[in-house]
């Protein structure tokens, strides 16, 4: 036998120390992307490498005798907020090592994170500037592209207005990269400026802000290992956030925690329940409502906190009267002794936690789903509670801090709204004026009045901007129909209803596609010209803060320079406003190198102007102190550790971290927590809807956080208060001076969110007060459509015996575009659509893919993993419709779509119910359009898409499409 | 010495892949060969649904050992079972011989030709000298030499997969089942690792 000379001997010098001594073969980028392959061949090449060479030499990952310097920056996928530990030697990322310190993964990683180094090597990657011409890619330089897009976009601003351009920015934007995209399509001149949220949490964010007062995640992913019950709804996590199940599973077993899972479909999540709940789509109301029944019947609900700390439960009771068992299982299809027992767990064995995705958002009733999970939380007392909350699992890296930065077109970054108050607060931020900003919107020639009244309207949003293109320029609010598109970042394949889609990106003048890969966008559609491709690098090649999905923001370091021809996203936008004759405005005061913006300083700006949500303490020096510390932090309250530079502070400083970074605000862990002090992350719910209504207070009653001098309920913070209760002397001049400079005449009215000098902030924590005041929640949120939750049938439904007593919304106009969900419910119902399409279709998430899945597809070790897109089909379903496992089967929609995909025959899916994979694209009706991307960017694995065959509805109150309810005939092919 | 183990928690394998991918990108991995994959048993089956990460388990008395013709396979002092590719002549009779799937081999030419054997090394490397371009070339990482674990366990999500000294490694595991009060048992021990007390 042959015997290993050195074995067992363990150097623990490391690699770095072994190497250096060695030889001196060195490999620079140049010559490592040259042999990495530009022009590398397809899979044949890759499956012929032969055995000898399981790597070649000359690009290894450690080459003997150079040094390798660590990098650390964040995981670019979902938003568990995972650290990305590189080894990178002469500017090549050779390594990829666990990330130990990191309190959040703790050194793991999911398929995904264990394969971002993959992205460096970028064989697939758009590797310059292109445009469509003729149906042919050309190359370009960025100097033709950026003047070529900018002439164009000055002729459409010119002829139809500004808001004729649709900006779609990314979940994958840095919160600087996020930030300067909303303020370029408001320097721009439009609100038609939207993002990822838009079709995953738009619902969740405004479900839950609109009944406590922010929208997010209340806890974190580490509190889950304090919860004695875990409830996840409409989530599979295994699958989506495959870290986060390390923290839940935690909880679970350090606990005996039972693990509820309610979804449709037996997912790898459920898998590890120790109960499943299977519901049919689309019917979460009548089963929370249906918990609550008995949580109600039995007296089980938090009476004392109830009464304390929330508004309006009394006519939640009314409602939920109506759900009794029966009516529960008959709805639901859910049996009724379950319920009553999952109701019992959740309301006995506290704190228990509630966890959702989008199997509760992507609905028409995504905002109502929301509110009734929120109530069920707030009725059992859950909230502001370590161990239990509303652990809202965002989707991707960074749309958290891509929604709170204001990629979305109902507002300006911090969630201001866009009323002249709020334009007003961002133009002082900015140090514009205001009327230079409002004149920026509208035609030529339009009146003051007008040009405001569009700068003050919701613009269009993500799931609509096809109806926009496609719509009579009468039935848009506004001066014309979109005409142009501006893509950062944003898959093609993501919402509904892609053959009109498709029509709409045939009748764009201009589409410009910036990411780093050519994305669906690009290849999906019949354009032959008019389409410019700009190679945008990743946030492992660019250097900016991410906030992950519990509120932590964590700063990137950039670990290689931007591949091939590609730049970052600030570079990019730089050259954009500066084509467009509006740079001097948007880098007033960030410093330009070059033409590149410095990530720190637009993360001061955002610093200078964030008070309402408090993103003001999360200075660049902080965030680096923290990525630099990240041992120092407990795993499990995220705590700095005694003795250390960090000491009592939240990891990641999760917002709301109020008032300057000089004040030290610790960073919020748990939302809404009484029992901790202000100045230590603790908090009340938020003062947002007023003081009183219907003669009853809104504000909390006996319940104040810790520490506050105030014991009771409050409003939030203007100087008038705090003038009222004597506490304006602490103020300091310049801060006094700020206030009175903001309030003009009428200084009192200087609020907290707008005291850019943050005194007011200041003053009102060092006495204990939340600065945004101390409230009740709301169990009935009188602006929305439904103020209390009801159930509301499904467009396409199932069942259409049920849509007579439960039909959707009335049709109505909003974000400038038509809603007439209401009138195809009533068609499908009269044309008996559930009878011809009888198989109930949802959709969901792979855990080896991502979003529209360009760049995971583009990934070989994770394309190796799925090479094809598929249906799940029920065993008996399949041998009910002849279907065998593995072969090829059409799934039509009920409009217009069809796709051409693999059957894969299992028990995942009950009777009557099919799932499919939304990472797909790059076939269209069964046909590969890989000859549409351009040379040597086109995505390893390519498959029809699941929103082909997805249909129309959309949430009144956020526009989210219905992704996880419709109908479908599936045939053998 | 330390008698290097896997150990697979399938209470906790959630089938997230972690663990391939994490093999492809240290040792770069051609597409095609898996060192590592997870399996699913009973996939859908409620109640009953269990996922496992399988590699090469490093067997006591390896029966690819045993089979192979060219005698080219070595168990190191830390009982990792490595094999030497000049020896190897892709015969496939480890393939046969292994009771989990481990040994793979890249397709050479036409008419099914096969290469020579690649197999999970435990991030060990191979008979050349540690940590050198020829040795990566041939084998890939070799991280014990480092003083490091495999990679596909460090950075397991949820801690399922467990690489290691075998007797702590089933200390953390029964700690584990005591404190949960379940557990599947380590799958694969019995047969990779007869002699050992069973977990």
């Amino acid at each position: 036998m042959l015997q290993k000379r050195r074995a067992g001997v363990s150097s623990k010098t490391g690699l770095a120390g072994v190497l250096a001594a060695a030889g001196s073969a060195t490999v620079d980028r140049r010559a490592f992307l040259r042999k990495s392959g530009v022009a590398a061949g397809g899979l044949a090449a890759l499956g012929a490498v032969p055995l000898a060479t399981v790597r070649k030499a000359e690009a290894g990952p450690m080459q003997p005798g150079v040094p390798i310097e660590i990098k650390k920056n964040i995981c670019t996928h979902c938003s568990v907020g995972c650290t990305v530990t590189a080894e990178v030697q002469n500017g090549v990322w050779v390594g990829q090592e666990p990330a130990w310190a990191s309190p959040i993964n703790r050194g793991t990683h999911c398929a995904k994170g264990a394969s971002v180094r993959e992205i460096a090597h970028g064989d697939r990657r758009l590797k310059y500037p292109m445009k469509l011409s003729g149906g042919e890619w050309q190359r370009l330089s960025w100097e033709q592209a950026i003047d070529e897009i900018g002439a164009k976009l000055e002729e459409l601003r010119e002829e139809s207005g500004p808001d004729s351009v649709f900006w779609l920015g990314s979940a994958k934007f840095s919160n600087e990269g996020s930030y300067l995209f909303r303020k370029l399509a408001a320097m721009w001149g439009t609100n038609s400026v939207d993002h990822q949220a838009r079709i995953c949490h738009s619902t969740t964010v405004a479900g839950v802000a609109n009944t406590w007062g922010y929208g997010a995640m209340t806890n974190s992913y580490n509190d889950i290992a304090n919860s004695k019950a875990i409830m996840i709804i409409g989530g599979n996590p295994a699958e989506a956030h495959p870290v986060s199940l390390q923290h839940v599973l935690r909880g679970k077993e350090l606990n005996q925690a039972p693990m509820i899972v309610c979804d449709p479909r037996f997912t790898r999540t459920a898998a590890h329940a120790t109960h499943y709940v299977r519901l049919r789509p689309g019917t979460d109301i009548p089963l929370v409502w249906g918990m609550l029944w008995h949580i109600f019947e039995n007296g089980l609900e938090d009476k004392e906190y109830i009464a304390q700390r929330v508004h309006g439960m009394d006519q939640i009771r009314a409602e939920v009267a109506k759900w009794h068992p029966a009516e529960v299982e008959r709805v639901t299809g859910v049996p009724g002794a379950q319920v009553a027992e999952i109701a019992r767990i959740m309301a006995t064995q506290k704190p228990s936690t509630l966890i959702w995705c989008m199997g509760v958002t992507q609905h028409t009733v995504g905002t109502a789903n929301v509110r009734a999970l929120s109530i069920l939380q707030l009725a059992l007392g859950n909230i502001g509670i370590e161990g239990g909350g509303a652990n809202i699992f965002r989707g991707h890296c960074n749309v958290q801090g891509a929604t709170d930065l204001g990629l979305d077109v109902t507002s300006l970054p911090a969630y201001y709204g866009l009323s002249e108050r709020a334009w007003r607060h961002w133009s002082r931020v900015w140090d514009l004026d205001y009327e230079w900003v409002r004149d920026r919107f509208g035609k030529a020639g339009m009146t003051v009045e007008d040009k405001q009244k569009l700068m003050e309207a919701k613009g269009i949003p993500t799931t609509r901007w096809f109806d926009a293109v496609l719509a009579d320029p009468a039935d848009v609010d506004q001066p014309d129909r979109l005409r142009g598109m501006v893509v950062f970042g944003h898959g093609g394949n993501t919402v509904p209803r892609m053959p009109e889609m498709r029509a709409g990106l045939e009748a764009l003048d201009l589409l410009v596609v910036a990411d780093p890969h050519p994305t669906t966008f690009a290849a999906v559609s019949e354009r032959k010209d008019g389409t410019y491709l700009l190679p945008i690098c990743t946030q492992f090649e660019c250097n900016g803060s991410r906030t992950a999905s519990n509120r932590s923001l964590q700063w990137g370091n950039q670990i290689v320079e931007p591949l091939f021809e590609s730049k970052n996203d600030y570079e990019a936008m730089y050259l954009l406003s500066k084509r467009l004759g509006i740079e001097e405005q948007m880098f007033k005061h960030i410093q330009v190198d070059g033409t590149a913006p410095l990530a720190e300083d637009i993360l001061r700006e955002i610093n200078r102007g964030t008070w309402s949500i408090g993103y003001t303490g999360q200075s660049p020096e902080r965030l680096k102190q923290h990525m630099e510390h990240q041992g120092d932090f407990d795993m499990v309250s995220l705590r700095g550790k005694p003795g250390t530079p960090v000491e009592g502070e939240v990891y990641g400083l999760p917002w709301p971290c109020f008032g300057t970074p000089e004040i030290k605000h610790p960073g919020t862990h748990i939302l809404y927590n009484t029992h901790e002090h202000v100045m230590n992350g603790g908090g009340t719910f938020r003062a947002r809807f007023g003081v009183e209504r219907d003669g009853e207070t809104l504000l909390a009653e006996g319940s104040w956080s810790k520490g506050s001098e105030i014991e009771d309920g409050y409003p939030e913070f203007t100087y008038g208060i705090l003038k009222t209760l004597g506490w304006d002397g602490d103020l300091t001049a310049e801060e006094l001076a700020t206030i009175q400079k903001i309030g003009g005449d009428d200084p009192d009215s200087v609020s907290w969110a707008i005291d850019l000098s943050g005194g007011i902030q200041r003053v009102s924590m060092a006495h204990g007060c939340v600065p945004y005041g101390n409230a009740k929640a709301r169990a009935v949120a009188w602006n929305l459509p439904d103020p209390v939750p009801v159930h509301r049938e499904p467009i396409y439904s199932p069942r259409p015996e049920l849509v007579a007593e439960y039909q959707t919304y009335e049709d109505k106009r909003d974000f400038r575009v038509m809603n007439i969900g209401h009138t195809i419910q009533a068609q499908a119902v009269k044309e008996g659509t559930a009878g011809s399409y009888p198989i109930i279709l949802t959709t969901g998430r792979l855990v080896e893919y991502e979003g529209g899945g360009e760049e995971t597809r583009s990934n070989k070790w994770l394309a190796e993993l799925q090479q094809s897109m598929f249906v799940e089909v029920n065993r008996a379903d399949a041998a009910r419709l002849g279907v065998k496992d593995g072969g090829m089967v059409w799934v039509y929609g009920p409009a217009e779509g069809k796709v051409r995909v693999k059957a894969l025959v299992t028990n995942r899916v009950g009777e009557g119910v099919a799932f499919m994979p939304f990472h797909f694209s790059g076939y269209w009706e069964g046909e590969s359009q890989r000859a549409k991307y351009p040379e040597g960017a086109d995505p390893i694995v390519l498959g029809d898409s699941a929103n082909a065959c997805t249909t129309y509805g959309y949430d009144p109150v956020t526009a989210m499409h219905e992704g996880k309810a419709t109908l479908c005939r599936i045939e053998a092919a | 010495m330390a008698r290097m183990k896997f150990l697979c928690d399938a209470e906790r394998c959630i089938e997230c892949n972690a663990c391939v991918t994490a093999c492809k990108n240290e040792n770069e991995v051609p597409w095609g060969i898996n060192r590592r994959r997870v399996v699913t048993l009973n996939d859908g089956e409620m109640g009953k649904e269990r996922s496992i990460s399988m590699a090469c388990m490093h067997c006591t008395d390896a029966p690819c050992a045993a089979v192979c013709p060219v005698d080219c396979f070595y168990t190191t002092a830390d009982a990792v079972v490595l094999h030497s590719k000049e020896l190897c002549i892709g015969c496939g009779y480890c393939f046969y011989a292994c009771p989990f799937g481990a040994p793979q081999y890249p397709q050479l030419g036409n008419f099914g030709g096969r290469g020579k054997m690649d197999k999970c090394t435990f991030c060990a490397g191979g008979p050349e000298a540690d940590n050198t371009p020829a040795e990566y070339a041939r084998y890939g990482a070799n991280r014990l030499a480092e003083g490091k674990l495999p990679l596909c366990a460090e950075m397991c999500s949820t801690k399922a997969l467990l690489a290691g000294d075998g007797e702590i490694i089933a200390a953390i595991y029964k700690e584990r089942v005591v404190t949960r009060g379940y557990g599947s048992g380590a799958w694969g021990w019995s047969t990779a690792y007869p002699d050992s007390q069973g977990v």
